[in-house]
């Protein structure tokens, strides 16, 4: 069953080895063209790279949490998010529970981090806490269980620190080529270097644009792949594919915009944060599949929510076959059976209706802003902010005056 | 002389294979284990739920003394259940999620009880209660037959055998009785 595991991590050091040969590369022809020698080239790439991998690998959950804006809550703050992230963590056998995280946004998106199951953090914006129900929120919460469970945060990221790395030496080259032709800092006239240098230069200059275009593509493919195994996951960890197919439709189908989105990260969301502005999600993704076929594929799982079924339902799509799901993860798998809608066994969905959940998840905001709630005598509840000095506070609905 | 380096050389081989064979399976049967130990966690949580569940809806329900009753005794049962082995277990905990899914149908009726805050918080526990129990057992059933597997094929079944590993026992559900629609009455 988590074979999948294994067959992604030699398929991950592939990927990283040529990423980082691209980066030595472009480290080389720096060193040719500004240092004079190639292994200074060559070392002050690695630098770069290792100490960015460094920080990525140990601080690299609380700076993406912070950068997002992320706040962490508790059991009691939304005790509904708390046990579905528990009920997904039990359902794919992790160890601990991650750490849950709110992020005040009105945009739809949800991301997971941590660079090893015992060390990871889930994120959910408020917005889309307002709009899943129970069953959606599953689906979304298990396909990020999936991501940690598969040891996709910590590829990702390292995959994300090198792109960077390459993106910016490559700008860097660029520019420093640009200034020292319009500046006459020509110092290859006096060594006298030859065609040789120039020829160097030329690699260097074609190798500089097509690098980073390089790395992207490797990233998205394999970001792309990630999600497709990460969705076949919740859905065999929630045994519903349902669940996920209409929480993406709901996704896809909004256009608010994350604001604290970062770049490097995108493929750690569970939709693509930057799609074009004001427009829906559907389609427009490049980290990740479009989120029509991601449906598509988990509406079409017929008879069965597991690898095999997903596997499956991805070339009945995909008109020429093709496998997103490892050979060796579904050699032995067996049969697993979908469930009715509704949790199984569960008696009756306690399911908070629409207005609910949107009172539910704003008296979280504000509690989280430290904003105190004062109930007044005719019903209404003052949200009373924490720097305000006055004693009294009038209801603005029946003009009662009520103590701070 | 060469002959007796190739015979060495195989035994080696073979003790190796054995060690690994072994080690795996004992992986798999302490993941089995411990997957056991997840759904016992969330059945005890299930029933530390049920006194305050029967608790707080007997002063609406005045006429469901009987329904009361059967999640009381039921979980009596099952709570007496505890260590008499996986099927025995089973067994009780199905007919304590039937007696509370009747018990939770019936709730219907009662709109005060729906609007109780107490209520809700409850509701929501024991229904989180009920799917932890359904993704502990799908993930201990999974653990089962990934070791039931290993015990039973070709060659991880000799090791198994020598060793003494028995196949593991899948925590069943009664289906007839889970899926049982409850009768509501409006008479």
């Amino acid at each position: 069953m988590w074979e999948q595991i294994r067959a992604n991590r030699i398929r991950s050091m592939v990927l990283v080895a040529a990423m980082a040969a691209l980066l030595l590369l472009i480290g080389y022809f720096l060193g040719v063209a500004f240092l004079g020698s190639a292994i200074g080239g060559l070392i002050m790439a690695l630098a770069i790279w290792i100490v960015m991998t460094l920080v990525a690998f140990f601080q690299g959950d609380s700076i993406f949490l912070a950068l997002s804006k992320a706040r962490k809550i508790e059991r009691d703050d939304h005790p509904r998010l708390y046990n579905v992230v528990e009920e997904m963590k039990i359902a794919s056998g992790l160890e601990k529970m991650p750490d849950i995280y709110i992020i005040d946004d009105p945009a739809l998106n949800a991301f997971a981090t941590g660079r090893d199951p015992k060390r990871a953090s889930v994120a959910i914006t408020s917005g889309l806490l307002q709009k899943l129900n129970r069953d959606e929120l599953q689906g979304v919460i298990g396909h990020e269980m999936a991501h940690i469970r598969n040891r996709d945060v910590l590829l990702m990221s390292l995959c994300g620190v090198l792109l960077g790395t390459i993106v910016i030496l490559s700008w860097y080259f660029t520019r420093m080529l640009f200034f020292s032709a319009m500046f006459g800092g020509r110092r290859s006239s006096s060594s006298g270097g030859g065609y040789a240098q120039v020829i160097i230069l030329l690699v260097g200059i074609v190798l500089m644009i097509l690098a980073p275009i390089l790395a992207y593509l490797i990233y998205f493919a394999v970001s792309r792949k990630r999600e497709y195994l990460a969705d076949a996951s919740s859905a065999q960890y929630t045994r519903y594919p349902e669940g996920l197919a209409s929480a993406l439709e709901k996704l896809g189908a909004s256009t608010a915009e994350l604001k604290s989105a970062n770049q490097a990260l995108a493929p750690m969301y569970i939709i693509n944060p930057f799609r074009k502005k004001g427009r829906a999600a559907t389609d427009l993704s490049s980290t990740h599949p479009p989120i029509s076929e991601r449906v598509r594929i988990l509406r079409s799982m017929a008879g069965g929510a597991s690898f095999a079924d997903y596997n499956a339902a991805f070339s009945k799509i995909h008109k020429g076959g093709g496998s997103v799901i490892p050979q060796s993860a579904l050699a032995g798998a067996a049969a697993v059976g979908l469930r009715a809608a509704g949790p199984e066994a569960a008696p009756l969905e306690p399911e908070p209706g629409k207005v609910e959940r949107t009172r539910e998840v704003s008296d979280l905001m504000w509690r989280m802003n430290n904003y105190r709630t004062i109930t007044c005598d005719c019903g209404t509840k003052l949200k009373v902010p924490s720097k305000f000095k006055k004693a009294n506070v009038r209801c603005p609905h029946c003009g009662r005056i009520n103590p701070v | 002389m060469i002959a007796v380096y190739i015979v060495i050389g195989i035994v080696a081989l073979l003790i190796a294979l054995f060690v690994l064979t072994f080690n795996g399976l004992v992986r798999l049967r302490n993941q089995v284990r411990n997957a056991w130990a997840q759904i016992d966690v969330q059945l005890k949580r299930r029933h530390d739920l049920i006194p305050n569940l029967v608790e707080t809806v007997k002063g609406y329900m005045k006429h469901e003394r009987e329904t009361l009753e059967s999640v009381t005794n039921a979980r009596n049962l099952a709570q007496q259940a505890i260590g008499k082995g996986v099927g025995a277990q089973s067994k009780a905990e199905a007919d304590l999620s039937g007696a509370l899914s009747r018990l939770l149908a019936v709730v219907e009726n009662y709109p005060d009880l729906k609007a109780n805050q107490n209520f809700l918080a409850l509701q929501e526990e024991l229904t989180s209660t009920e799917n932890k129990i359904s993704f502990s057992r799908q993930f201990y059933n999974d653990s089962v037959l990934g070791y039931n597997n290993k015990t039973q094929m070709f060659p991880s079944n000799i090791v198994a055998n020598v060793t003494g590993f028995k196949a593991g026992e899948f925590f069943e559900v009664e289906v007839a009785a889970e899926r049982e629609a409850p009768e509501v009455s409006f008479s």
